[in-house]
């Protein structure tokens, strides 16, 4: 264990902003190469990304950090998450940084997020050292993205870099410029000790890692630290630096980024923008910035075997502890069964959680459609949350509905502009802005209902532009809108997990379209089923499932009874699998097309 | 020997021959269009085979042989009759082959009719050009009725014809046809099969969905043909099964009743001392094994007392005679499903078609 007393003028701490593709991974790849931090036996690529989701998927996740020597400097990379979900926790990397590097795809120019990101990095007042990446691309047009860039962000044009994260080309001007532009931190070592987080993470065989700070005082290997907002305690158990492998340290000054290892058990105790002091000579204010970032979509998770439950349960428990930002309630449906209402930051996290659960936790789950959290304005001049549609008081006592918005920016080619329009238009957006970022590409600003977003409005989005468009959001409020509650009936009886809450427009068309969907997927029984879309008591649209008139099956010869009688076991098995709504018998499985998303 | 109460009366002997010209196109059962050479070495490996049974205790007197395929017809009558002559059988027994009409010959009517064949099943499917077409069968004018001819000629005391309903391109009106033909050119017809065409795995059938049969269709063409076939004074006994009184079909109704059986040939099923088989799919392994002296078959299933009671139940089910009341747990939707008569369930008309609801209720 060595003692360093860094100068803090030898310190760059930075982050890469870039949107998804554009070559954030590679280039930290290639970093640490140059560098010499890792092994060149032990390199692969997306060293930083270190969950499988992450690496699948080409996004980070999880910030990461690294200390990384070049020429006489400690460079700290910190890496940010890639996705628009994670706003929060992009904030909280920047603000351990004095600069980013921002990385543009010269083949693409600037996208929503990243731009974004950008506008938030001056509001910290940062320093950013812009680049082009992937100039060894046929496609590159570097000339015209610097002139983007000047044109959006002021950046001159003949200062944006060059380089090809790819092929390593410019990667050592990237860091002279990194040392040269980006400003030095700066904390006097002897002030009370104030460490950000950034990033925390669950370690099953050390609890709590905490990526941090140092932005004023020193933090000492044996002592106790305080969270100041969470209000814990805790004997520090190891201090470091990660070279990316973890190095421990005796003391950490000022401006140095390391981790920080607690005896923490519930990452909710060292969240992002948490502030650490010293117990014993603590700090008296927290750092600004802390925000405990609420759920912004909700969804019913039950276990596809009513068996599981208990599993869910733990699985969730744990899942909580690396990621404090998951919430979870016990929720019963007639329809389902036992299950937990989950928030999620967004719909990416809620994908991200479930495929978790499911893969890191080996549970087999149905997912509920997704929902955001109404207000309920009642004629008895009382209100209620409501995240969980099929809970909307009845249509009588509701005065006003309230719903969550978002502000959006849209970045896109200008030949998409009126799809893009009638897209917005059609999910009830406001326009509020349109600036042309060049005579190609234009950003559009709407004030836009969440709801409208969360089901599929990414997803149309990308192909109604070819995937050139990009997104950006931020919350909004609430706004009042007429919101109405569609109930689904079969054969007379509400099925709670297809109740959904839609705007009274759209009611018509939604409840044909889902008395539709579930005709085709709700097998035959021995009588009619009506199924019925409704408003109240006012039926909206009605099909019928005719009742079955055949299933024998015409031939039993000696060959096949064995056989025969092997179906009729398994039939009879799935019927008990099957869930009953009042007579109707329902397979999971239609419950689950049910409520898939994609059409 | 067996563990299991068997009722003992009964003991039948399948024999499979798996030749056929042209292989329909709904057709799953294993049947060969390339090994004809091969047909008369085929038969003498079931004579064979029954020698082996025999040996190994498991043949008993036959009182019924079914020689069915594939088809039968296409083989050499003398060899045929060689080898049902070397099956022991009861006085009395029911011995039926399988015909098409294409290849019925007086020289085979006369071959198997000396050797005690007393029943005849003919697969006819439809009279209807169009409909044979969307079923993928060849089609012989003239054949259906010739065969008729030489059945009465040839005077076996009962005999059977086979259709299949419910192809996509069929109408009410074609199958009134098929009906019409049949009884105009054989007035006094005693037992009559009718089998909803069913999309089997594997078939060219199933990989052509535009055939697909419409179920709700071959639920109305089902209560036309009972309809129809009360006019000509048969019952139903088994749901695809209708008989003048006398004239069911012995062998049939053994399955359904779980007397054991001798399963003889390539890919035939067998049922013997509580132990279900099936012999080798593959005519030439089957030929091989059978040359070197042993049985070829390739899986035994034990059926468990449990197994084979709930076995019986379904069986039943699907005949005349029903299930005990005790053994239906009866849900009201069932109404019009099931009768109930001194004690028994049986299916009605609405049930016959839905029996498989039915069965989910059966408990032993």
């Amino acid at each position: 264990m060595g003692v360093f007393v860094i100068d803090t003028s030898k310190i760059r701490n930075f982050s890469i902003i870039s949107h998804v593709d554009h070559g954030k991974s590679t280039l930290s790849d290639r970093i640490l190469e140059l560098t010499n931090a890792v092994d060149p036996r032990e390199m692969r690529d997306q060293y930083l990304d270190s969950m499988d989701i992450e690496r699948e998927r080409g996004i980070t996740i999880k910030a990461q950090n690294v200390r990384v020597h070049y020429k006489d400097y400690y460079l700290h990379l910190i890496d940010t998450p890639g996705h628009v979900d994670f706003g929060y926790e992009v904030s909280r990397s920047l603000a351990a940084c004095e600069g980013v590097i921002l990385l543009v795809d010269a083949s693409q120019g600037i996208e929503a997020q990243t731009l974004a990101n950008c506008y938030l990095a001056l509001d910290n007042n940062l320093e950013i050292v812009a680049a082009l990446n992937k100039i060894d691309l046929p496609a590159a047009d570097p000339e015209r993205y610097a002139q983007e860039i000047e044109s959006i962000l002021g950046i001159p044009a003949n200062e944006v870099l060059l380089i090809s994260a790819k092929t390593g080309e410019g990667v050592t001007e990237l860091l002279d410029a990194v040392t040269q532009r980006i400003p030095p931190p700066s904390g006097d070592p002897n002030a009370a000790l104030k460490a950000l987080i950034f990033d925390s993470y669950y370690d099953q065989y050390r609890g709590v890692v905490s990526a941090l700070r140092i932005v004023e005082g020193t933090l000492k290997a044996k002592s106790k630290c305080r969270f100041i907002n969470s209000k814990a305690e805790r004997e520090v158990e190891e201090i470091g630096v990660k070279t990316p492998t973890p190095l421990p340290v005796e003391e950490l000054g000022p401006g140095e980024v390391g981790y920080l290892i607690a005896n923490v058990r519930n990452v909710a105790e060292a969240r992002s923008g948490e502030t650490v002091t010293d117990a014993a000579a603590p700090a008296k204010s927290p750092l600004p910035g802390y925000k405990n970032p609420k759920p912004m979509v909700y969804c019913g998770l039950y276990p596809v075997d009513g068996d599981e439950l208990p599993d869910l349960r733990d699985a969730l428990e744990k899942l909580q502890l690396s990621d404090a930002s998951v919430t979870y309630a016990p929720e019963t449906s007639a329809a389902l069964g036992f299950g937990f209402r989950c928030g999620f930051l967004g719909l990416l996290h809620m994908e991200i959680v479930r495929e978790r659960l499911e893969r890191e936790f080996n549970l087999s789950l149905i997912a509920t459609a997704p929902s955001v959290e109404y207000v309920a304005h009642l004629t008895n001049d009382t209100k209620v949350t409501v995240d969980n549609p099929s809970e909307m008081p009845p249509v009588q006592n509701i005065r006003e509905i309230e719903e969550p918005v978002l502000k959006i920016t849209i970045i896109t080619p200008t030949e998409y502009i009126g799809s893009v329009m009638e897209l917005a238009q059609n999910k009830r957006g406001r326009m509020e802005k349109m600036s042309y970022l060049s005579e190609q590409r234009v950003e559009l600003g709407y004030i836009i209902p969440l709801a409208e977003v969360v089901v599929d409005f990414f997803d149309i989005l990308k192909s109604r532009t070819k995937g050139y468009a990009s997104l950006d959001y931020e919350q909004y409020g609430l706004e009042t809108a007429d919101l109405v509650k569609v109930d689904l009936l079969l054969n007379g009886q509400p099925v709670d997990a297809f109740s959904s809450v839609v705007h009274r427009s759209k009611a018509d068309d939604y409840g044909r379209k889902m008395a539709q969907k579930l005709r085709e997927l709700i097998p035959r029984q021995l009588f009619d089923v009506p199924i019925q879309a409704a408003i109240g008591g006012r039926i909206i649209a009605r099909e019928t499932v005719k009742a079955k008139r055949k299933d024998v099956l015409a031939k039993c010869y000696g060959g096949d009874i064995t056989r025969k009688r092997k179906l009729l076991e398994k039939q009879k098995e799935g019927k008990k699998k099957m869930k009953s709504i009042g007579r109707v018998e329902i397979p999971q499985e239609a419950f689950v097309s049910a409520l898939r998303l994609d059409d | 020997m067996s563990p299991l109460a068997e009722t003992g009366q009964q003991f039948g002997v399948y024999i499979h021959i798996p030749f056929c010209t042209k292989r329909c196109d709904y057709c799953a059962f294993t049947t060969f269009t390339e090994y004809f050479h091969l047909r008369t070495d085929y038969i003498k490996a079931c004579s064979a085979e029954i020698d082996l049974a025999a040996k190994a205790g498991m043949l008993r007197p036959a009182t019924s042989v079914y020689v069915g395929g594939g088809t039968p017809s296409l083989t050499e009558g003398r060899d045929l009759a060689l080898l049902i002559s070397s099956i022991p059988k009861t006085t009395d027994a029911e011995i039926t082959v399988e015909v098409n009409p294409e290849s019925l010959t007086p020289d085979f009517c006369a071959a198997i009719q000396d050797t005690g064949v007393n029943r005849i099943s003919m697969g006819v499917q439809s009279l209807v050009p169009r409909v044979l077409e969307d079923l993928g069968r060849p089609h012989y004018p003239g054949s259906v009725e010739k065969a008729l001819e030489l059945i009465s000629q040839y005077n076996f005391s009962s005999h059977s014809v086979d259709i299949i309903y419910g192809a996509a391109s069929e109408t009410t009106e074609d199958l009134a046809e098929t009906l019409d033909k049949v009884f105009a050119m054989d007035p006094g017809l005693p037992h009559l099969s009718a089998y909803a065409l069913t999309v089997e795995q594997g078939t060219p059938l199933a990989r052509d969905t535009r055939r697909y049969p419409d179920e709700d269709r071959q639920a109305t063409f089902y209560g036309f043909i009972d309809e129809y076939l009360k006019t000509k004074g048969m019952t139903w006994y088994e749901i695809s099964n209708w008989a003048k009184p006398s004239h069911a079909c012995r062998h049939n109704e053994l399955y359904w009743l779980g007397d054991p059986y001798l399963g003889i040939g390539c890919a035939a099923h067998g049922y013997i001392e509580g132990t279900r088989y099936k012999n080798t799919s593959s005519i030439n392994r089957y030929l091989k094994m059978i040359g070197e002296g042993r049985l070829s078959r390739t899986q035994d299933d034990v059926i468990t007392p449990k197994e084979r009671e709930l076995e019986l139940l379904y069986l039943k089910l699907r005949t005349a005679s029903g299930v005990p009341e005790k053994n239906l747990d009866f849900a009201e939707d069932l109404a019009d499903l099931v009768r109930l008569e001194s004690g028994k369930y049986t299916l009605t008309l609405k049930g016959r078609l839905l029996a498989n609801e039915v069965a989910h209720r059966l408990s032993v």
